[in-house]
C-alpha cells in the first residue's frame, strides 16, 4: 500500500532538470552511489600532476644526470641548456631566451594532452563540472561546448598529435642513449634505462591510441575493403584506442616518474643502479 | 534466495506537478525493476502509467531513472538493490512528463525527422549492392541502437540546458549521421550533400563536449563516443579545419 | 456527447509493425494519403523482437534455392494446410522485398563476395535467411521506419509539411472498425496520452496488429499482442480463418520465472547449438516424424557433419519445424527428463569458441548474463516451449489482403490467417510481413482511389465511445453484480486458463473447462472498472484489451475442440495424429450477433459461431513440385486423383 505522499506541486520550477513541463523533482540529482569519486580522483591526479610538472618545468635545474635527460626537457632548444653528449640539444632560441627550456618544448606535449580525446572528458568532468556525473545537474546556466573560441580549438587536437610524434621520437633517441653508463660508454643499462624503456612504450602506446591516429590512419576511409593495409593498421590502433583512458593515465604517471628519477640522480639524492 | 518486501519511491503526477509516493512492494527472486511496476500496477497503483513493451530490452520503451540512473526498467534486475535499500523510480527527467513515468519523447523523433536519409547510389538496382563485411561492421554497431533514448536522456547538453534543444540532435542523431556517413553504399556526397559538415552546421556536433554519458548508459553496450561521435568530429575537422583538404576539395571538387 | 475529431485520409492502417509500415509505404507511394495507427512509439513493434532472419530464396549461400523450394519447405511446414497461392506468392516475392530494403539503407550480414549473407533454419532446406545477428527483427522496422521519415522529408520539401501525405499516430488504440453500410468507413479510437477519442474516416483499412500471446501466461509476444486486429475484424464482420493453430516456439526462456518465456532465437540450433535431456542425451533423434524421414541425420555424426557439408549429410533433427520440437521437449519434460527449472539444455557452449558465439549470437549472450546470471559460452541453457506466433488469422484473398465479406478491410502479417497453414517455419514471419504488407497497402490504396466516401453516422461513434467508457462507470451498470472486477486479475486468470487448458496438448474436456471458464470471465469484464482518469491510463487501457482476448481466446478454443485430429500448431492428446481428411477443411469464426453487440451470451454458446468450409484444391503445377511418395502422407485420396 502507499503509506505516504510527499507534497506535490512545489518543486520550484528553473532551467535543466527543473525547467517547465519535466517531472517536478526537486533535486539535482537522485543518484545514491558515490558518483562523486571519480571527477574528484580524477580532479586530485591531474592536479598533482600539474603541481608537480609546473615545478620542475620552471625548476631549471636537475634535468640531466649523464646518460639520462628528463623527458621535461627533451629535446632542449635554447642556449642555456646543459650540454649533453649526442644528446637532444639544438639552440634554436638562442640566448635570448631566458627561462627554463623546458617551457618551450612542453607547449607541444601539453597541447596534445589538454585536446586529447579523454582527457578532455576528465577535465571537463572533473575541474569544470560540465557535468560532474552523469545525470548529475551540472552547475552552470549556459554551455555552448566546443561550438565557439575558445573550445572550438579543440578541434586542432590532430595538429598536436602531428607534433607528438617527433617529440616521442626524441624520447625514443633519449632511451637509445640511456643504454650508455655515465662515461658515455655504450652498452650499459642501469635502472634508469628501465624507467626509460616503460615510459617510451607508453609514450608512444598512448600517442599511437590517440582517436585523432586512429582516424588518419584508417577511420576517415568509407571502403577498408580497398584498402587491407590502413584496415589492419585501423584496427590495431582501435585496439589501443580502446585502452585510451588507461595509456593516457600510464603514460603521465611515467613521464612524471621518469623526470623525478632523473631529478633524484641528478641532485644527488641517490645513485643509479646499473644492472651492467 | 525467497521473497521479500522492498521500499519503493515512485514518481508520480503530470506535467502541473506531482511527487515521489511510498510503497511497500513483494519481490521475488530473479525480477526485474519492471516486474515490480507491474505488480505495483496490479495490486495498489492499476493507474500508474509506465511505457513498456517487450519486457526483453530489445525494444527500449521502459525507459526511467533508476535511483537517480538512466536506465531500462526490464533490464535492471532487483538483485544490485541492497534489500534495505529504497529503490527510487522516476521519469526521464531530460523530456516532459506526461504521466508518472511516461515522458512525451517527441524531441526525438522531431530529431529523426531532420537527419537527411539514406541516398542509394544510383546505378544500382536492387539485388545488386554488394558491401564487405568489414565495411558494414562500424555502422551495423550503431544500428543495434535500440532507441531507447537514454542516451539523450542523460546528455548534459539538453537536460541541463532546455534552450539546447533546438541546436543540437543528441547522441543517438548524431550516431545515425555517422552510420549513414560510414555506409559504404551511401551517396549523399554524390547528391552534394555534406554529412560531415551538416553535423557539425546543423545538428549541434559541436556540443558535445566528450563527456561519455551516451555511452556510460547504453543498455546496448554501443561504444557511441569512441566509435561514432569522436570519428565524426574527426571526419568535421577533415571538412571544416584541415587546411590541406579545405584547399584540395576547393582545388578537385572532390572528397578524398 | 461531445463531438468527436474527425481526419479524412485514404488509407488508414493499423499496426505500425514490418506489415503495417510495409503497408503504409506502398501505400503512400502509390499516391494514397495514408495514416499509421500504433500502440506504442514509433518503432518499438513487436517485429523487433524478431530475432533469425527474413526467408527469402535468394540463392546466396546455396545456388540450388529457388522459390520452389521455398514454397515446397513452406507447405510442408504448414502440413499442407497453407492457403497454397499465398505460400507461392510469398516465396516468389520474398527475395525482391529483401532486396528493396537495402535500398532503403538496411545493412545485412554478408557473405565473402559482398552479398547477403543467409543462414540455416528449422525447415528451410537450403541457408535462406537474410540475418543480422540475432536482431534482424530490429534492422526490419528501423529500415522501414527510417524510409518512412524519408518518404516524409520527401513530402516536406514538396509541400512544408511532415505529415501531408503520411503520418504516424504514435500511442493511439483503435477500438472500432466503423463501417459505412457494408463497407469501411473509417476507424474509431482513443489517444493513450489523453484519453482523448478521434476517428479517422478512410474508405480502406489495413489491419496489421500482429499476434494474440497475450492471452497465454507463458509467452514470448510483447504487452501489445491482445489480438486488436483479430477482434475488430470479428467484430466489422469479417471471419477469422483456423484459429486452432498456435505456435509454441521450442526454445522460450525457463528461469527466472519473470523472464519465463522470453524468446531463445532459434539460431541457436541453426549455427550449431544441440538439445539434450537431463541424462545428457540428444533426444530429438527420438522424435522425427514418418513424414520427415528421409530429410533429417539418424545419428549424431551425421548430424554434426552436415555443419559443414550440407550437401551430402542429411540435417540434425534439431532443426525440424518448432511444432515438432516443441512437443518433443513438452514430452522429455513430461517424463522426468527435464532441467531444473522444467525445461531441457540447449547447449552451444560445447559446440563453437566463446568468441565465435558472441559474434553470432550476441542478444542471446546478453539476455542470458543479464537476465538469468547465466554465461553461454561456458554453460548450456534451459529452455522450454513458449507461445510465439498464431497461424490462424483474418481470412483474406491471397492476392489482395482482402479480407473477406467486408469491402475495404484489409489485413498483413501475423493478423492475416492462411499464409503459413498449420504450423509456421522460422523466418518465414519477416518475409510475410513485407510480402502481403506490400500487397496489402497496394490493393488498399487501389481500392481507396475508386471508392467513394460518405461520412461515418454519428451513432455509430457514439456507441464506440461509449463502449469505450464503460470501464469508468462499471459499478453503476449493474449494481446488483458485486464490486467492479480488476482488469489486472481478469487479465490473469485469462492467461492462466488458456495456458493450462488451451496450451500446446489439448484435451477436450480441457478446452469446454476452458470455454466455460471464459463465458464467465466475460460475465466479469463487463464489470472491469478502472481508477483515475482517461490520461494515460493502464488499468483502462487494459479494461479495453479484454474484450479482445476474450473474443480471440474464444475463437482458439472453439475451434480447438472442434478439430478432432493433430496438425501443426494444434495437437490433441485425444486424438494424437494427422488425419488427411482434416487437411481440406478450413474453420471459420464469425461472430454469432453480427449487430456488433456484445451481449454476454450463454457459455456454451458463447460469442462465437464455427464453420466448416472446404479448401481450394492446390493448383496441379504446384503439386507437381513434390514427389507422389511425399503426398500420399498429407493428401486425401481424392485430392491425388484430381
Amino acid at each position: 500500500m502507499a503509506t505516504g505522499t510527499e507534497p506535490t506541486g512545489t518543486a520550484p520550477r528553473g532551467g535543466g532538470v527543473r525547467a517547465p513541463g519535466r517531472a517536478a523533482i526537486a533535486a539535482p540529482h537522485l543518484r545514491t552511489d558515490r558518483w562523486w569519486l571519480a571527477p574528484a580522483a580524477t580532479a586530485a591526479g591531474l592536479l598533482a600532476f600539474v603541481v608537480y610538472s609546473t615545478w620542475r618545468a620552471f625548476a631549471n635545474a636537475h634535468y640531466y644526470a649523464a646518460p639520462y635527460v628528463s623527458p621535461f626537457y627533451s629535446p632542449c632548444l635554447a642556449e642555456n641548456c646543459r650540454d649533453m653528449r649526442a644528446g637532444p640539444n639544438a639552440d634554436l632560441f638562442g640566448s635570448w631566451w631566458g627561462i627554463s627550456p623546458a617551457i618551450i618544448i612542453l607547449i607541444f606535449p601539453l597541447g596534445f594532452r589538454l585536446t586529447c580525446y579523454y582527457y578532455r572528458k576528465a577535465y571537463y568532468r572533473g575541474f569544470w563540472a560540465s557535468p560532474p556525473a552523469c545525470a548529475v545537474a551540472e552547475p552552470h546556466g549556459k554551455y555552448t561546448g566546443e561550438t565557439r573560441f575558445p573550445l572550438i580549438l579543440q578541434n586542432i587536437h590532430r595538429y598536436f598529435f602531428y607534433a607528438a610524434i617527433p617529440v616521442a621520437g626524441v624520447l625514443t633517441y633519449d632511451t637509445v642513449l640511456a643504454f650508455r653508463d655515465e662515461h658515455y660508454a655504450w652498452g650499459h643499462m642501469g635502472l634508469g634505462t628501465l624507467v626509460f624503456l616503460v615510459n617510451i612504450v607508453l609514450i608512444w602506446a598512448y600517442t599511437l591510441s590517440c582517436h585523432s591516429c586512429r582516424h588518419i590512419v584508417g577511420g576517415k576511409l568509407k571502403h577498408f575493403s580497398k584498402h587491407p593495409v590502413r584496415y589492419r593498421a585501423w584496427q590495431f590502433v582501435g585496439r589501443l584506442n580502446a585502452r585510451h583512458m588507461q595509456l593516457a593515465w600510464a603514460s603521465l604517471l611515467s613521464v612524471a616518474l621518469a623526470d623525478f628519477y632523473v631529478y633524484l640522480v641528478a641532485s644527488g639524492v641517490f645513485d643509479d643502479p646499473r644492472f651492467f | 534466495m525467497s521473497g521479500y518486501e522492498a521500499r519503493f519511491k515512485v514518481w508520480r503526477g503530470d506535467a502541473d506537478g506531482g511527487g515521489l509516493e511510498d510503497f511497500r512492494v513483494e519481490v521475488n527472486d530473479g525480477e526485474v525493476v519492471l516486474d515490480i511496476i507491474h505488480r505495483l500496477q496490479a495490486t495498489q497503483a492499476p493507474d500508474l502509467a509506465v511505457r513498456w513493451n517487450c519486457k526483453a530490452g530489445k525494444c527500449g520503451s521502459c525507459s526511467a531513472e533508476i535511483n537517480g540512473r538512466p536506465r531500462l526498467m526490464c533490464m535492471t534486475r532487483m538483485s544490485v538493490f541492497d534489500r534495505e535499500e529504497t529503490v527510487t523510480v522516476t521519469p526521464l527527467r531530460t523530456f516532459p512528463v506526461i504521466r508518472d513515468l511516461v515522458t512525451d519523447v517527441g524531441f526525438n523523433y522531431a530529431k529523426a525527422r531532420e537527419i537527411p536519409a539514406f541516398v542509394p547510389p544510383a546505378g544500382l538496382g536492387p539485388g545488386e549492392y554488394r558491401m564487405m563485411q568489414e565495411d558494414v561492421d562500424r555502422s551495423q554497431e550503431f544500428r543495434k541502437c535500440i532507441e531507447c533514448f537514454l542516451c539523450q536522456d542523460t546528455c548534459h547538453v539538453v537536460r541541463d540546458h532546455e534552450e539546447n534543444k533546438t541546436a543540437f540532435a543528441g547522441p543517438r542523431f548524431l550516431m545515425r549521421i555517422a552510420e549513414l556517413d560510414m555506409h559504404p553504399l551511401d551517396a549523399a556526397a554524390e547528391a552534394g550533400l555534406d554529412r560531415k559538415s551538416t553535423a557539425q552546421d546543423d545538428h549541434g556536433l559541436g556540443y558535445c563536449n566528450i563527456t561519455k554519458c551516451c555511452t556510460e548508459v547504453c543498455p546496448e553496450g554501443i561504444k557511441i563516443t569512441d566509435n561514432a561521435l569522436i570519428p565524426l568530429k574527426e571526419r568535421a575537422v577533415d571538412r571544416k579545419y584541415d587546411p590541406l583538404v579545405w584547399l584540395g576539395s576547393k582545388i578537385r571538387r572532390r572528397s578524398p | 456527447m461531445a463531438a468527436v475529431e474527425r481526419q479524412q485520409w485514404d488509407v488508414v492502417v493499423v499496426g505500425a509493425g514490418g506489415a503495417g509500415l510495409r503497408a503504409a509505404i506502398e501505400a503512400r507511394e502509390r499516391g494514397a494519403r495514408t495514416a499509421v495507427i500504433c500502440k506504442s512509439l514509433f518503432g518499438k513493434a513487436h517485429t523487433v523482437m524478431a530475432e533469425g532472419g527474413i526467408a527469402a530464396a535468394m540463392a546466396n549461400a546455396n545456388p540450388h534455392d529457388t522459390w520452389q523450394v521455398h514454397f515446397r519447405d513452406t507447405m510442408r511446414g504448414g502440413k499442407f494446410l497453407n492457403q497454397w497461392r499465398m505460400a507461392e506468392l510469398h516465396a516468389q516475392e520474398a527475395p525482391d522485398r529483401v532486396w528493396e530494403l537495402e535500398t532503403w539503407g538496411a545493412l545485412f550480414d554478408r557473405t565473402k563476395d559482398g552479398r547477403i549473407s543467409q543462414r540455416n533454419f528449422g525447415g528451410h532446406e537450403y541457408p535462406r535467411l537474410a540475418h543480422v545477428g540475432d536482431r534482424t527483427g530490429l534492422e526490419l522496422i528501423r529500415t522501414l521506419q527510417q524510409k518512412i521519415v524519408a518518404l516524409q522529408q520527401e513530402d516536406h520539401r514538396e509541400t512544408g509539411d511532415y505529415e501531408s501525405r503520411l503520418k504516424v499516430f504514435q500511442e493511439c488504440t483503435v477500438t472500432r472498425i466503423l463501417k459505412d453500410g457494408d463497407r469501411v468507413g473509417g476507424v474509431f479510437g482513443y489517444v493513450r496520452e489523453s484519453g482523448r477519442f478521434f476517428v479517422l474516416e478512410a474508405p480502406a483499412v489495413v489491419i496489421a496488429t500482429g499476434g494474440i500471446g497475450k492471452s497465454f501466461k507463458v509467452t514470448s509476444n510483447s504487452w501489445e499482442y491482445t489480438g486488436d486486429g483479430h477482434a475488430l475484424a470479428l467484430l466489422a464482420g469479417a471471419p477469422l480463418l483456423n484459429m486452432e493453430f498456435v505456435q509454441f516456439h521450442p526454445t522460450g526462456m525457463v528461469w527466472p520465472p519473470s523472464v519465463k518465456g522470453i524468446l531463445v532465437t532459434e539460431s541457436v540450433r541453426g549455427d550449431g547449438g544441440v538439445l539434450r535431456n537431463s541424462d545428457g542425451k540428444r533426444f530429438m533423434f527420438d522424435y522425427i516424424p514418418d513424414v520427415f524421414k528421409e530429410k533429417y541425420a539418424e545419428t549424431e555424426e551425421e548430424a554434426d557433419r552436415w555443419y559443414d557439408d550440407p550437401d551430402d549429410n542429411r540435417r540434425p533433427p534439431e532443426l525440424l519445424p518448432r511444432d515438432e520440437v516443441a512437443r518433443a521437449i513438452n514430452s522429455e519434460v513430461k517424463e522426468g527428463r527435464g532441467s531444473p527449472h522444467g525445461g531441457v539444455f540447449l547447449d552451444v557452449s560445447t559446440r563453437m569458441p566463446a568468441e565465435v558465439i558472441k559474434r553470432r549470437l550476441p542478444s542471446m549472450y546478453h539476455q542470458f548474463k543479464e537476465l538469468a546470471d547465466v554465461d553461454i559460452t561456458a554453460e548450456p541453457m534451459e529452455v522450454g516451449p513458449t507461445c510465439h506466433y498464431v497461424m490462424g488469422g483474418i481470412a483474406v484473398d491471397s492476392d489482395t489482403a482482402a479480407a473477406r465479406g467486408v469491402p475495404g478491410l484489409f489485413a498483413a502479417g501475423e493478423v492475416a490467417g492462411g499464409m503459413h497453414g498449420s504450423n509456421r517455419l522460422g523466418g518465414n514471419s519477416l518475409s510475410d510481413l513485407l510480402v502481403f504488407g506490400r500487397r496489402a497497402g497496394g490493393y488498399a490504396a487501389e481500392y481507396a482511389a475508386a471508392a467513394t466516401r460518405v461520412p461515418v453516422a454519428e451513432e455509430q461513434v457514439d456507441s464506440a465511445a461509449a463502449e469505450a467508457l464503460r470501464p469508468f462507470s462499471a459499478e453503476g451498470l449493474e449494481p446488483d453484480a458485486g464490486p467492479p472486477e480488476n482488469p489486472y486479475t481478469l487479465h490473469q486468470e485469462l492467461q492462466q486458463t488458456m495456458n493450462d487448458l488451451v496450451g500446446i496438448i489439448r484435451r477436450a474436456p480441457e478446452m469446454e473447462r476452458a470455454l466455460e471458464k471464459l463465458a464467465e470471465l466475460r460475465t466479469r469484464a463487463r464489470r472491469a472498472g478502472v481508477e483515475g482518469h482517461r490520461q494515460f491510463n493502464p488499468g483502462w487501457h487494459l479494461a479495453l484489451d479484454l474484450r479482445n482476448m476474450l473474443l480471440v481466446s474464444e475463437c482458439v478454443a472453439r475451434a480447438a475442440l472442434e478439430r478432432t485430429e493433430s496438425r501443426g500448431g494444434h495437437t490433441r492428446e485425444d486424438f494424437p495424429s494427422m488425419d488427411r481428411a482434416w487437411r481440406s477443411v478450413n474453420l471459420l469464426c464469425r461472430l454469432t450477433d453480427p449487430t456488433g453487440g456484445l451481449a454476454a451470451t450463454d457459455p456454451v454458446r458463447g460469442q462465437i459461431d464455427l464453420v466448416r468450409e472446404t479448401t481450394e484444391p492446390i493448383r496441379p503445377d504446384l503439386l507437381a513440385l513434390f514427389e507422389k511418395e511425399e503426398l500420399v502422407k498429407y493428401l486425401a485420396d481424392e485430392e491425388l486423383y484430381e
